[in-house]
């Protein structure tokens, strides 16, 4: 009995253990400056990424408003802020684009210098991009 | 030191002027060149592709490096042409000046290097790659001399690197492994193989650094050597950089070496400058 209640014990401290993260992530949407900071980081974005020859077709008729509201609210809640991503999952909303290796590089870059602009500190570009990296494999290539 | 100022002064000309660069990949993962030639630090050669050619593109890079230590100076001119983020084919011409006898050496190095899997970045699998070098001297009375057993041979490399976007301090980490096949003397100055063993032998090389900013990274290098000639004793090499990114044309390294023994002479140390133009 006492070795059942000892790997309950354990089980709720690992179930306790994300909310912990989830602390550290509140942290990241606060250092992008809430959800005002995120929403001028993406517009920064958007405007980086149609100046850029190499990326800028993959914007032509696509309604940049409702883009900007999906990616503020995706980077919101992958920064732990108080959002829900209410867009299509990543390989849907990316099949038939034929995003390269090379224009998800050039997007990260144009991310890279909106969060320049905006001011936020390397550790956090550091976060945000390594949970953006994750999704790699479900935007490139299809 | 004239001519390396020139080719200096040359290699800035055709970095600023950019023409047509390889940008597919994000800055520093064509790494800086190693003293063969090689993409990666200036001792190790990593499994990363020279330049930022990502997708279709194709491009290169040229370099020019030092590497002054206690009793010897090695100037390196080198160049890399890169297809894709698939296949590196590199060349590098190197002068070793041992200022004690009045006299240098010289090695040719003609190297290939072939992405087979994963990538620096992304994905689950880090990116591993495979190299030949082919190396020369073309000066060899004194490679001879102290025991050498041929004036050319086969180098080969097994590559693994990969980057944490956010390591450690949140920062931005680098970590490679190599292991090289080879009976070199002295990165083959002193030519291949030798009186006390004239066989191929395993040797790790291994770099790993930390980014500050995306610009700028700081770093240690380790390259394990073999000890083939009886004449004097061979030791390890080490090096402490710092990588400087200005744009995807430009890298600057420097680096402090500790290059161990070589040839009798005691304790190597000194500095490493590198300069990288990518197009």
């Amino acid at each position: 009995m006492n070795k059942l209640l000892m790997v309950t014990v354990l089980f709720a401290a690992l179930l306790m253990a994300p909310s912990q993260a989830d602390a550290r992530d509140d942290h990241l949407y606060n250092e992008l400056g809430g959800t005002a900071g995120i929403e001028q980081i993406v517009e920064d974005l958007l405007f980086n990424s149609i100046d850029d020859r190499r990326i800028r077709h993959h914007f032509e008729g696509v309604d940049m408003v409702r883009l900007h509201e999906k990616l503020s609210e995706q980077i919101c809640e992958l920064a732990g802020g108080p959002c829900v991503y209410t867009g299509d999952d990543m390989v849907k909303s990316h099949t038939g684009m034929g995003v390269t290796r090379g224009d998800f590089n050039a997007l990260v870059e144009a991310l890279q210098l909106a969060m320049d602009d905006n001011e936020v500190s390397v550790p956090a570009q550091n976060r945000l991009l390594a949970r953006l990296a994750s999704m790699y494999d479900e935007i490139v290539g299809l | 030191m004239r001519k390396l100022f020139t080719h200096s002064a040359a290699l800035l000309l055709l970095a600023s002027s950019g023409a047509a660069a390889a940008e597919g990949r994000l800055l520093a993962t064509g790494g800086a060149t190693n003293v063969e030639g090689a993409a990666g630090g200036g001792l190790v050669p990593w499994a990363v592709i020279s330049a930022y050619t990502e997708d279709d593109e194709i491009g290169g890079t040229v370099a020019v490096s030092r590497a002054q230590v206690d009793d010897y100076r090695l100037d390196v001119t080198a160049a890399s042409f890169s297809f894709r983020n698939r296949l590196e084919v590199s060349v590098a011409s190197q002068i070793f000046n041992l200022e004690n006898l009045g006299t240098e050496l010289r090695q040719q190095v003609f190297g290939l290097k072939y992405r087979v899997a994963g990538d620096l970045i992304y994905g689950q699998l880090p990116q591993i790659s495979a190299g030949v070098q082919y190396k020369r001297n073309t000066r060899y009375d004194l490679p001879s001399a102290v025991g050498s057993q041929r004036d050319s041979d086969w180098d080969a490399y097994i590559a693994a690197s990969r980057v944490w976007l956010a390591g450690p301090f949140d920062r931005t980490w680098l970590a490679n492994v190599t292991v090289r096949a080879t009976r070199a003397n002295q990165f083959g100055l002193l030519g291949y193989g030798g009186d006390l063993n004239d066989s191929r032998k395993l040797q790790v090389e291994a770099a790993t650094g930390m980014f500050i900013n995306r610009a700028l990274a700081v770093g240690v290098e380790y390259r394990q050597k073999p000890d083939n000639l009886g004449f004097a004793e061979e030791e390890d090499a080490m090096s402490a950089f710092v990588a400087w990114f200005p744009s995807k044309n430009v890298a600057l390294v420097g680096a402090f070496l500790d290059l161990g023994s070589i040839a009798g002479a005691r304790s190597q140390t000194g500095y490493y400058l590198s300069l990288q133009a990518s197009f």
